[in-house]
């Protein structure tokens, strides 16, 4: 130590000590919320563009419940809130060593997100048929562009959720390690996080 | 594994929370009240909303100091940016 002390005095740099506190979590959750910090600034491009454009042309914007179907809507709104109460059961469950109930909670989350997603692809398809298509001018084009790219994070979510609950019918979650479940709760709740704005800015004002 | 241990908060609350705000806010949109109105009261329900989830779905309430500090941070720049583009249209 007396080596070490001496280059020490000499100013070099030393190499780091062995452990440092770090976040206080472990490395998968720790990157995972790196990854929401960047997801936050890709949907606030987003939203920041939406409102100059709708500001800058409010003509071009109908009332809400004229062109976008408000009821199916707020159902879908409610499928997602279901859809995080699921998963945050499933987390509940796998902490408490209840693995039943992690599988059990995880395939409901699955089967709530795939509606969410089938309830969007019909109501385009309603809103395509009544000649509200993305070229339809800025309403049209910021409409498909917000919800679009959120139900493109929803699909990627129950892929990675199929995924985690096949992982957990073979037995690779338990009380003592369910990273893996955290981390895709954390993805899922933050589309529901950012479901909640879009759902009040391009639905309902 | 790392991590911070605590009991479960009541879910189902928060659930019902939300679900009873997204009533409101569907409430709230046909009010013949003016538009201005209208928006600030959305915008204040629906970022209700997400701190709730955020607090005690994502458990941000239950985190060391530093991971909230690392979750908050992109918040100012988001504000920054929407305040930005939103002068833009005035130049």
């Amino acid at each position: 130590m007396a080596h070490a002390g001496a280059l020490h005095d000499e100013d070099v740099m030393l190499p780091p000590p062995g452990r440092e506190p770090g976040a206080g979590v472990y490395n998968e959750k720790l990157g995972m919320w790196v990854f929401l910090g960047s997801e936050v600034m890709f949907f606030t491009a987003l939203i920041g563009t939406y409102i100059i454009l709708r500001v800058a042309h409010p003509t071009a914007w109908k009332a809400p419940g004229v062109v976008l179907a408000v009821p199916i809507t707020a159902i879908n709104t409610f499928l997602l809130i279901c859809s995080s109460v699921t998963m945050v059961k499933a987390f509940a469950s796998v902490q408490d060593g209840n693995l039943s109930g992690l599988r059990k909670w995880l395939i409901a989350t699955v089967l709530i997100g795939s509606t969410f997603v089938g309830v969007q692809v019909y109501e385009y398809r309603h809103l395509i048929e009544k000649g509200f298509v993305p070229s339809e001018g800025l309403y049209g084009s910021t409409f498909y562009t917000m919800t679009g790219f959120h139900g493109f994070h929803v699909t990627i979510g129950v892929i990675c959720l199929i995924f985690v609950t096949w992982r957990a019918f073979q037995g690779r979650y338990s009380a003592k390690d369910y990273r893996g479940v955290e981390v895709i709760g954390l993805y899922w709740h933050f589309v529901d996080l950012v479901w909640i704005i879009l759902f009040t800015i391009v639905y309902l004002i | 594994m790392e991590d911070v241990k605590h009991a479960h908060p009541n879910y189902i609350a928060v659930f019902i929370a939300l679900a009873v705000l997204t009533g409101l806010e569907l409430f709230v949109a046909f009010l013949p009240w003016s538009q201005m109105t209208r928006i600030l009261i959305l915008i204040g329900l629906a970022l209700w909303k997400a701190l709730m989830v955020a607090l005690y779905y994502m458990h941000l309430r239950f985190e060391p100091q530093r991971l909230r500090w690392l979750a908050a941070a992109p918040l100012p720049l988001a504000v920054i940016l929407v305040f930005i583009v939103t002068r833009e249209f005035r130049w």
